[in-house]
């Protein structure tokens, strides 16, 4: 029973701490590039004007349109309930696997590209073409980080993989992870529209990826698909702590104690990994479009890497 | 001590020389440490001849037949090169396409150059063999570029990167080799590169590391070997660096770099007891052979067309060294001395005809015998000496070869007789109008010193038509240290 | 799994890191970073000395490790930074082939390694043999970038982390090789970095650009 609420509240707090880990990543980036920084609570102001707006719709937008963000906003949620962040208590992670993580992933995608070219804009057409391209060449290399940790780790079931490197009594270092790890973080760069990509913060149509795709949006819609980015930044961001900084997740039966202990680790790393990308992302520049496949690729190849080194090292 | 000597002579006259510059006779204290390490290579041969193989300096230094007739062989021509060269560097002078600051350049650099070679023949630690084949090539590299034209610029680039890469591949042979022994000779000393001491446990050392370290050796070596398919730095370098480098060249650093590769294959032979070694250089051997000879068709410029003809004899010596056994290696050995006198005999030749020309292109040379007839003669019998005539000794160790390849391999032979025949059309039909015909061309500034190409020609001759009895002592000798 | 010690894992997992970073250098485009991906090289071949050193306790080692920062951290680096300065050579440089293919050909040859150390490696009496195949993936790595690429600067490193590659391998299959041998590489290898800086200057000189497309007159006609 206990494992349902902690399942039930894990959700919530990915929920809560997403738009507050976004703004940390803008707070960073905006000290790093001597600006003043905007608070750190500024996406919650902002979901709250979202919310209080009433919607305006295009005259051509179909069911679709309106349905796109409830359905990638769930899509999120239920990927967050997936995704071992605290603890590994979780129910529904035992019945979805890594790999359907990734489906939900492209469920989202899907939805919103649709939504995108709905209304029947250029700009909406063009990031979803973009977007569909980059997702693309990101999901396989997705899976074969996914797949290089498996192999590791002997499971494709994240909370069972946490649970494996914490049972070890010592730490073992795997290089093939190293290498899973770097094409992991190129994939969340690419994923979730952050330089050298996409520029989250551009205000050029031209260039733009995923603004692009839901410049028709406004009001509580918008609020949605912006939350749900910052989710799926979480979730990414989650998934990696999973993958390769498993220390300080909780687990099956543990104690209250500890469990305020996971929270504090989670809030921790995500501090750091906030910070680490927002200082590369003010470092790198943006890479022009068609240099995006290149990236990609290498990420995909990092990772195929991987696993070689992990059939020949076998470690 | 008479390594010393052999070694110090080379490396002072570089030291010297570096201070002379091109003062009026700095070509004369060249051709002085020249001569002195010629006379010193002279004694350490008298002692190994009296004494039998031995070792040096706790044992960094080990000689026996093998490697010193390869040092006599090396002082020798290192001698009659610098004095071809005293004369040949004026006129390149006085023809204004070299400073004074260049030949002091070219003259340290020489005489360095022969300290590596000789370093690389006389060592005993396979470490100091690596280091010194690329003391060999970082010496030589600024010396192909010596004109600083574009054409030079780019062949040294292309030799130095070529052969960089074929030597560090060869440092991981060695660093193989090392793994290899370490277990058996323990790390922590050098016991563990040292060859002779490698030769003598090389029946225990670990057939697959000993495998993978020969084919890196092999690779990386044989690039200097100018063995096929990394050849290609070969042609450029002889062609666009002056010409005693060229001679240099292919006289004798292709030689050492054979040295080295024979070496690392007698400790192969030994761990893997197979004749695998022998068929890798057997094949390597012959694909350079029949490459060069087609290549040498399509040749305009004279140095060039020769230093195809080097690969093609540097193929056919790797694959006497392949075939193994006491006649193959004896006609293997006689081959690499015939070969290194006749094509420094050659080049030296052919560099006083390029003079007399103005260019390097076959077609535009023509007449040596009206306006030069010792360089014409040079040419030609240089020329057929290569080619293999008898009665030159380049047809007794070539004839031997092929004996011994239709006796054990039998498929061999014709590729052999095949690459030969073509590389006697492609150079007799380029030599001929090249000596004979007219030509208003004129005559040099200074008097060529042509005493070397007959010296070299002469002792050819002789070999092909007696071979002393010590001398053939010698190499039967050096043949059994190979084995194979 | 079989318990390994910690040395041995660090080993291994800065021979993955010295991997990643010839992959990076396969795709850089940047003379600049080119060069600062070099240095890591130098810095995860000095800290994989030391771990070999300190786990075999072999004092030449830390020698070694000296001799490798001292050289490959500082010296060279400063020289060609001071080159690349000179005959400003920061612009874009293409690779002739596009990068993924040249990286798809970089994952065979890491393939080819691999399988090409398989008898060495199984060998293993040092645990730290297992790493052969990753030094022989960055030697190939290196060799493929030489090829590639048609800039002379950018030949030069890939020259240079070729080298990294062998002493890489030299310390974790050997324990080093002897200290006098080393010295001698090293004295070559600062020769031969300075041969081509004078290089650079001869061919700047002589075509203007260190672009080697132009060396191109010398081929079989």
């Amino acid at each position: 029973m206990t494992a349902y609420v902690w399942q039930v509240s894990e959700c919530l707090l990915a929920i809560a701490l997403a738009p507050l880990f976004a703004g940390w990543v803008g707070q960073c980036r905006a000290w790093l590039q001597n600006r003043s920084a905007p608070p750190l609570w500024q996406p919650y102001l902002v979901l709250r004007k979202l919310f209080h707006k009433d919607a305006a719709l295009a005259t051509d937008a179909s069911w679709l349109f309106r349905l796109a963000p409830y359905v990638v906003f769930s899509t999120m949620v239920v990927a967050a309930a997936i995704i071992p962040s605290v603890t590994t208590d979780l129910p529904l992670a035992r019945v979805a696997d890594a790999i359907a993580l990734v489906g939900l992933f492209a469920t989202a995608r899907v939805f919103i590209s649709l939504a995108a070219m709905d209304v029947g804009t250029a700009f909406g057409s063009m990031g979803a073409r973009r977007e569909m391209m980059i997702g693309f060449l990101a999901e396989p290399a997705l899976l074969m980080v996914l797949f290089s940790a498996f192999m590791t780790h002997g499971s494709t079931a994240l909370p069972e993989m946490v649970e494996g490197v914490l049972d070890q009594p010592h730490i073992v270092l795997h290089p093939s992870l190293f290498f899973a790890g770097v094409a992991f973080v190129m994939v969340l760069l690419a994923e979730n529209a952050r330089l050298p990509v996409d520029n989250p913060s551009t205000h050029l149509e031209l260039t733009m990826i995923h603004e692009a795709m839901i410049l028709e949006y406004s009001a509580r819609h918008l609020a949605l698909l912006e939350w749900a980015s910052w989710l799926k930044l979480f979730n990414y961001a989650c998934i990696g702590f999973a993958l390769f900084l498993p220390w300080g997740i909780a687990l099956h039966g543990a104690g209250v104690g500890l469990l305020a202990l996971a929270i504090a680790a989670v809030l921790a790393k995500l501090a750091v990994a906030g910070a680490a990308l927002a200082l590369f992302e003010t470092l790198s520049a943006k890479l022009r479009l068609f240099r995006a496949p290149e990236f990609l690729t290498m990420a995909f190849l990092l990772a195929v890497l991987g696993l070689l080194v992990y059939l020949l090292l076998g470690a | 001590m008479e390594i010393l000597l052999v070694l110090g002579f080379p490396l002072l006259g570089a030291a010297l020389l570096a201070i002379v510059g091109a003062r009026r006779y700095a070509a004369e204290v060249s051709v002085a440490a020249s001569l002195a390490t010629l006379l010193a290579s002279a004694l350490l041969v008298l002692r190994i001849i009296r004494h039998g193989p031995m070792t040096a300096w706790n044992e960094e230094f080990f000689i026996d037949p093998f490697n010193v007739f390869l040092v006599a062989l090396t002082a020798l021509v290192g001698f009659t090169t610098a004095v071809f060269s005293r004369p040949y560097m004026r006129i390149e002078a006085s023809h204004g396409r070299l400073t004074p600051g260049r030949l002091r350049l070219y003259h340290s650099m020489y005489q360095l150059f022969m300290a590596a070679m000789l370093l690389a023949l006389t060592t005993n630690n396979m470490g100091f063999m690596w280091v010194a084949m690329e003391m060999a090539t970082l010496s030589t590299v600024l010396l192909v570029s010596l004109y600083r034209t574009r054409g030079s610029i780019e062949a040294a680039w292309k030799y130095f990167i070529l052969c960089g890469v074929g030597i560090a591949l060869a440092l991981f042979g060695t660093a193989l080799l090392y793994t290899a022994a370490e277990d058996l000779l323990g790390g922590e000393g050098m016991g563990a590169l040292l060859w002779t001491h490698l030769d003598a446990v090389k029946g225990q050392l670990e057939p697959r590391v000993m495998g993978m370290a020969f084919v890196f050796l092999l690779v990386g070596y044989g690039t200097k070997v100018g063995l096929a398919p990394l050849h290609n730095w070969l042609p450029d370098a002889h062609a666009e660096g002056p010409t005693p480098v060229s001679a240099v060249l292919s006289g004798l650093l292709l030689n050492v770099a054979l040295y080295a590769v024979i070496r690392c294959k007698i400790l192969t032979d030994g761990a893997l007891h197979s004749a695998l070694p022998g068929h890798m250089l057997m094949g390597f051997g012959l694909l350079s052979t029949l490459l060069a000879s087609f290549f040498l068709w399509r040749q305009r410029d004279i140095k060039r067309l020769f230093a195809y003809s080097s690969i093609e004899h540097m193929g056919i010596i790797t694959f006497a060294f392949g075939m193994g056994g006491p006649i193959a290696n004896f006609a293997g050995l006689l081959h690499m001395t015939m070969h290194s006198l006749t094509k420094s005999a050659i080049f030296f030749a052919a560099g006083h005809a390029t003079q007399l020309s103005g260019t390097q292109r076959m077609d535009r040379i023509r007449g040596l015998l009206t306006i030069h007839p010792s360089v014409g003669w040079g040419l030609m019998l240089g020329g057929l000496a290569i080619l293999g005539m008898p009665p030159f000794g380049v047809f007794t160790s070539e004839y031997l070869i092929l004996i011994t390849a239709m006796r054990d391999h039998p498929w061999a032979t014709p590729v052999l007789l095949l690459a030969l025949a073509v590389a006697f059309g492609a150079i007799f039909s380029r030599l001929q109008p090249m000596v004979y015909g007219d030509t208003d061309d004129q005559p040099l500034p200074h008097t060529p010193a042509l005493v070397p190409v007959f010296v070299h020609l002469g002792i050819v001759l002789m070999m092909g038509v007696y071979i002393p009895p010590a001398l053939a002592e010698w190499y039967r000798l050096a043949a059994q240290l190979i084995g194979g | 799994m079989p318990p390994v010690n910690l040395s041995t894992q660090v080993v291994q997992m800065l021979a993955g890191a010295l991997l990643l970073i010839s992959f990076a250098m396969l795709a850089e485009r940047r003379s600049r970073r080119l060069l600062i991906l070099l240095i890591w090289q130098g810095v995860v071949l000095v800290a994989s000395t030391v771990i070999v050193a300190a786990s075999a306790g072999l004092t030449h080692l830390y020698f070694s490790a000296a001799l490798t920062l001292l050289l490959k951290v500082c010296v060279l680096p400063l020289v060609l930074f001071r080159l690349m300065r000179k005959l400003g050579i920061e612009r874009d440089n293409e690779p002739l082939v596009n990068v993924p293919t040249l990286m798809l050909v970089g994952l065979g040859l890491v393939i080819f390694a691999f399988g090409l150390a398989q008898p060495a490696s199984a060998l293993a009496t040092t645990v730290l043999r297992k790493t052969l195949g990753i030094a022989i993936a960055v030697i190939l790595l290196s060799f493929l970038m030489i090829l590639a690429r048609r800039k002379a600067f950018t030949q030069v490193i890939g020259f240079l982390s070729l080298e990294n590659g062998l002493f890489f391998a030299a310390t974790t299959t050997t324990y080093g090789m002897p200290m006098v041998v080393e010295l001698g590489m090293a004295l070559d290898l600062l020769v031969a970095v300075f041969i081509f800086g004078i290089f650079f200057f001869h061919i700047r000189e002589q075509f203007d650009s260190l672009d080697l497309d132009q060396l191109e007159s010398l081929k079989e006609d």
